[in-house]
């Protein structure tokens, strides 16, 4: 426990701005991670308004027009999606897993900083593309090429962090923490850094194509509206749960510690989060799995239902078994512990709702008696996973915060925020999911009709987008004034159990002053029982 | 940010060679993924009339012929590059500096003739990027896979500098050097089979 009582005047930043260009410290990696991810959240959540907002009246634009309602759809989804929720979870990963694992550094530190640079110019550019009327279905032939690229050129940063991350797991352990010893967070950051590995490439790959041929040939990917059809599904389920995937480790990290207890069952966590890492098979083939179950009786043609049944098992249900797996193994631990009124975890319950209700929603999708494939209930169910994931990512941040900053947020502030962001998402979520049965299309800001009260539905999940938006604007601004000016946190603000709370906060450049051997899976509640036992030893 | 002295080096655990073999993986979907779709498109084609071999997918226009000894050549390069980044690691781990020069320096020869390879097929194939999918997906393919084994001669180039610079303590880039030539010639054998054998 050395490291903890060595740095408290080790808190002098490097401030300028040329050390944060610069750096190859993962900490501040993930800040810089974490900051971008909250300002492209916020601006996919305005669009997001705006979008929600058309739909109210379908009888014709109201704010926007019919030639740049596309492109503003698909910049509200790049941005919520990689623009939001991945950085703000890369971030976490980058920044906490590392000590999480006791290591000193995050593996090739200069791979995640580049990954991060790159990840943002990426970004910026399919961003101006869109701008400039390209993006998927845009009219601009080579606003669309730019979309192309810079959209391959994102990808590649992410796979450059996922892999610094993955490597870091594997290699840089402290001395006795194996894998499924390390903490709930640093295994599920690996197992989403995996799902990265094997999912982008396939995404990459797809863009190549679809641009040479968009560039040059418009032969076999359907020119500018096949963009979508193509590559789209980086921007939708399941490749929305990967992102969420390192969020489920931070429930199971944050509940614990917050709550006093311990999850006897650890393996049974460590197989529910890798359980949600089967998505990465239904994200690569990269179309819907239906259940066809016509004939005239249950029982005709059994086994060839059973083969059907069988993908559609591995694919939709099982990552949906993984997110109640956590759900059930965070219950059991809320109830077994001493739960005080925090705001991380209250975030993580929540947002943890919200991921199952999208991942139950997305299920249901997939069956294709529904008729519900087409139907404004896809974005119900993108909206429950996203927004899920933001709250998840809020709720880090309140978390580990202390860590990174040296300051906590307060937590009487940050719990009405949490559920603020809770009722929007679930309103506006709902809200869709209820048009979808009444078969309102996605895709289609105006135009349409159906019957039942069209307008209510989308003025709900207007009202409710407007909520999040609210609750991220004052959670950025809560943040943003607490990191700087607020309470100092100390070295372990909520007596956790995990390496990372081991060290000063904000951590030195090294991480840790003395090498620490792990002897269970709670080392740093093993190094407060020895420092105990040894006082009390010369008490005696 | 306070100057702490830093924490004992714990025992290196294959770093490099951990993180090539990731890259290896990425690039297994990278090259997997796209003969995927490529696979898709040949099996939505039509079929026609193939002469010995009866009806084939019209995929490939008929017009395009592969120049198969290239394409053969340049597999057999493949397999002859492995064979020298072994023997790298193999001379590097007995401290034999002058072999594993001559190892590194075959490696980077062997695969410029493969590079050289592709670059012969692709102007002795003619194909012209604008003139439909299967020559738009031709170029997308043979192109990435090239780039993936640029960055492997690159590879070749930081290994021999490293090693020669580190001595016996570079040995682990070249183990690490050697699988990614590994995985070039797999994925080097499924584009082969897929795009020049198969059509």
């Amino acid at each position: 426990m050395t490291s903890i009582d060595m740095h408290h005047s080790g808190t002098t930043q490097q401030s300028s701005v040329f050390t944060w260009l610069t750096s190859a410290d993962h900490k501040i990696v993930g800040r810089l991670f974490i900051g971008s991810g909250i300002v492209g959240a916020v601006g996919g959540l305005v669009l997001a308004v705006l979008v929600a907002f058309e739909r109210i009246s379908a009888d014709g634009f109201q704010i926007l027009d019919a030639d740049n309602a596309t492109q503003v759809l698909s910049a509200a989804r790049l941005l919520l999606t990689l623009g939001g929720v991945a950085p703000l979870v890369l971030g976490l990963v980058v920044a906490v897993a590392p000590l999480q694992f006791g290591s000193r550094s995050i593996a090739f530190p200069r791979l995640a900083a580049a990954g991060f640079w790159t990840w943002l110019v990426g970004l910026g550019l399919a961003i101006a593309s869109i701008v400039g009327n390209g993006g998927p279905g845009g009219g601009e032939s080579e606003m669309v090429d730019l979309y192309l690229a810079a959209t391959v050129v994102l990808a590649l940063g992410v796979l450059m962090v996922a892999t610094s991350v993955a490597t870091t797991a594997l290699t840089s352990r402290a001395p006795g923490m194996g894998l499924l010893r390390s903490p709930f967070f640093a295994w599920s950051s690996f197992v989403g850094a995996v799902t990265l590995i094997l999912t982008v490439p396939v995404f990459v790959g797809t863009s190549i194509y679809v641009y040479v041929d968009h560039r040059y040939a418009r032969a076999g990917f359907g020119g500018n509206v096949g963009v979508s059809s193509w590559v789209g599904w980086v921007l939708s389920q399941p490749f929305t749960y990967v992102l969420a995937i390192p969020l489920l480790g931070f429930v199971l990290d944050s509940v614990t510690t917050l709550t006093k207890s311990r999850i006897a069952p650890r393996p049974a966590a460590n197989v529910a989060v890798g359980l949600v890492g089967v998505g990465v098979y239904a994200a690569v083939t990269q179309s819907p799995v239906t259940l066809p179950w016509e004939g005239d009786s249950f029982l005709d043609g059994l086994a060839d239902k059973i083969g059907d049944l069988l993908p559609f098992a591995l694919l939709n249900l099982v990552p949906l078994l993984g997110v109640l797996g956590v759900l059930g193994l965070t219950m059991l631990a809320v109830k077994g512990g001493k739960p005080s009124l925090t705001a991380p975890w209250v975030f993580a319950v929540l947002g943890l709702l919200m991921l199952l209700l999208g991942a139950a929603s997305h299920v249901l999708l997939t069956i294709e008696d529904a008729g519900l494939i087409g139907s404004i209930f896809e974005a119900g169910s993108y909206v429950a996973v996203t927004f899920g994931s933001l709250i998840l990512a809020l709720g880090a941040v309140a978390y580990w915060g202390p860590k990174l900053w040296g300051r906590r947020i307060p937590d009487k502030a940050a719990l009405p925020l949490a559920l603020l962001a809770f009722a929007g998402t679930a309103v506006s979520s709902l809200a869709y999911l209820v048009a979808g049965f009444a078969d309102q299309p996605a895709g289609a800001l105006d135009g349409f009709s159906y019957e039942g009260p069209q307008e209510l539905w989308n003025v709900l999940a207007t009202a409710g987008f407007a909520l999040v938006l609210l609750a991220m604007l004052a959670f950025a601004g809560l943040a943003a004034k607490s990191f700087r000016s607020g309470e100092a946190a100390g070295d372990d603000p909520w007596d956790g159990t995990t390496l990372e709370w081991a060290t000063s906060s904000p951590p030195p450049a090294d991480n840790f002053a003395e090498l620490t051997v792990v002897g269970s899976e709670y080392p740093l509640a093993d190094m407060k029982s020895n420092d105990r036992s040894s006082s009390t030893g010369k008490d005696a | 940010m306070l100057a702490l002295p830093p924490a004992p080096q714990p025992a290196p655990r294959r770093q490099v060679f951990v993180g090539t073999a990731i890259a290896s993986v990425i690039g297994t979907m990278l090259i997997g993924g796209m003969l995927a779709v490529w696979l898709q498109f040949r099996a939505d084609s039509p079929t026609r009339e193939g002469g010995k071999v009866g009806f084939i997918k019209d995929w490939m226009p008929e017009k395009i012929k592969v120049p198969e000894v290239a394409a053969n050549m340049m597999l057999i390069a493949f397999f002859v590059v492995c064979v020298m980044a072994q023997w790298a690691v193999w001379s590097a781990k007995r401290n034999d500096r002058q072999h594993t020069g001559i190892a590194l320096g075959m490696s980077l020869l062997i695969g410029l003739a493969a590079l050289n390879a592709q670059v012969f097929i692709w102007t002795q194939m003619g194909v012209g990027i604008r003139d439909g999918a299967f020559h738009s997906m031709f170029y997308a393919a043979t192109a990435t896979f090239t780039a993936l084994l640029v960055s492997g001669l690159v590879y070749t180039v930081v290994a021999a500098f490293r090693y020669l610079a580190r001595g016996s303590a570079g040995t682990e880039i070249l183990s690490a050097h050697a699988l990614y030539w590994y995985f070039l010639t797999a994925a080097f054998c499924a584009v082969w089979f897929v795009i020049y054998v198969q059509k």
